[in-house]
């Protein structure tokens, strides 16, 4: 039943993805990429871009992408609700208790932790990422010219300089790599 | 007080305008309702954001959930959810429709192309901050496992959330047991 698959699925995802963002990228990367093929890493990509540039979390706009590629409109109802799901349950417990007593140390020792662990989990997906970008092949031969993708090579030089230097912020980044991708297509 | 209608649209309407996803909705909840509003002491909305950290999920979804509890109870954290997912599921379901002539198109694959680029620069960049950050505090204990949970999701097969629940355990122990605390 595709419909339990995907719930399940984005049950997992929501209730491991922790930090926000960016975090959620090595979970989906994991378990919708790898493990039940729903969607390619090109595709992650895309949806990545397309969610910076449209408001909401990652998270939920990957859900409701995967959904309705996978089963339609329910489909995307169905993977958003379960991306929401693990976190409402686990909130509203822990409200509940906060505000009878607020002694929490427990979790915040447990959020020191994770901190460094989400790190190194975004950077792995980063990685991944930066590979598609960066060459036509990520699979085939990394050292020959012809296998660079100069589009993605120019814009992240440029979107780098543009975030450290003039901290612009990230949807202007984005806008400007696409410019920056339609121009040396022109080209 | 507020209605749930009222509560309906004050969250979809935040959700609808706030870009980019991350911490950048949590300022304007804390401008809607605090500042704006004054339903909820500042405080208190401190409390509600560090609460919101605790738990998996994104950071925009869990302060609506817990602003919505906060101010209507159970049914009030359903309502805020639903408002604050309800604008993303529109957009993208719209999105998703037309992504079949958004891949053959050649000017759209071009500008994907670039926006790609852009994507690993500000996930490179994001991770070097966070990394900064991270390590300002306790970096005996974080520097070793963050190369440790790198080299495994690297180089070995473990699944992603055995990282995730090994790290949380060794935060557990070792603040549990060390006798300095530190804040």
């Amino acid at each position: 039943m595709i419909y339990l698959e995907l719930l399940w699925t984005f049950i997992q995802i929501g209730a491991f993805s922790f930090g926000g963002g960016y975090a959620v990228l090595p979970m989906i990367e994991k378990y919708v990429v790898q493990q039940q093929q729903w969607i390619t890493l090109s595709e992650l990509a895309d949806i990545t871009s397309i969610s910076q540039m449209t408001p909401g979390p990652i998270a939920i706009n990957a859900a409701t992408f995967v959904g309705i590629k996978v089963a339609g409109i329910w489909g995307g109802l169905i993977a958003t609700i379960g991306c929401v799901l693990p976190s409402f349950i686990l909130l509203i417990i822990l409200a509940y208790y906060f505000f009878k007593n607020s002694n929490l140390s427990f979790i915040q020792n447990i959020l020191k932790g994770l901190r460094p662990a989400i790190v190194s989990l975004i950077a792995l997906a980063a990685i991944s990422l930066t590979m598609i970008a960066l060459w036509t092949n990520p699979q085939g031969d990394l050292l020959s010219v012809k296998n660079l993708n100069t589009s993605g090579i120019v814009s992240a030089t440029i979107s780098l300089l543009l975030l450290i230097k003039f901290k612009m912020d990230t949807i202007g980044v984005i806008a400007i790599g696409a410019i920056i991708g339609i121009i040396i297509h022109i080209i | 007080m507020i209605t749930y209608k009222q509560l309906f649209l004050k969250t979809f309407k935040i959700s609808a305008v706030t870009f980019g996803g991350g911490y950048t909705i949590v300022p304007v909840m804390r401008d809607v309702f605090v500042n704006k509003n004054a339903l909820i002491l500042d405080e208190e909305m401190l409390n509600l954001i560090a609460i919101a950290q605790s738990a998996p999920g994104p950071i925009a979804v869990n302060t609506s959930i817990l602003i919505g509890y906060k101010l209507k109870g159970l049914r009030g954290a359903v309502v805020s959810t639903f408002a604050t997912v309800l604008p993303p599921l529109l957009i993208i379901s719209v999105i998703s429709f037309f992504y079949i002539q958004f891949q053959s198109n050649q000017v759209i694959q071009a500008a994907l192309l670039g926006m790609r680029g852009s994507i690993s620069a500000i996930m490179g960049y994001a991770v070097f901050s966070m990394g900064k950050n991270t390590l300002r505090n306790q970096p005996w204990f974080s520097a070793p496992l963050m190369i440790m949970i790198f080299l495994l999701g690297y180089f070995t097969p473990v699944p992603t959330i055995f990282l995730i629940i090994g790290s949380g355990l060794t935060g557990l122990i070792y603040f549990g047991f060390s006798k300095e605390r530190l804040p």
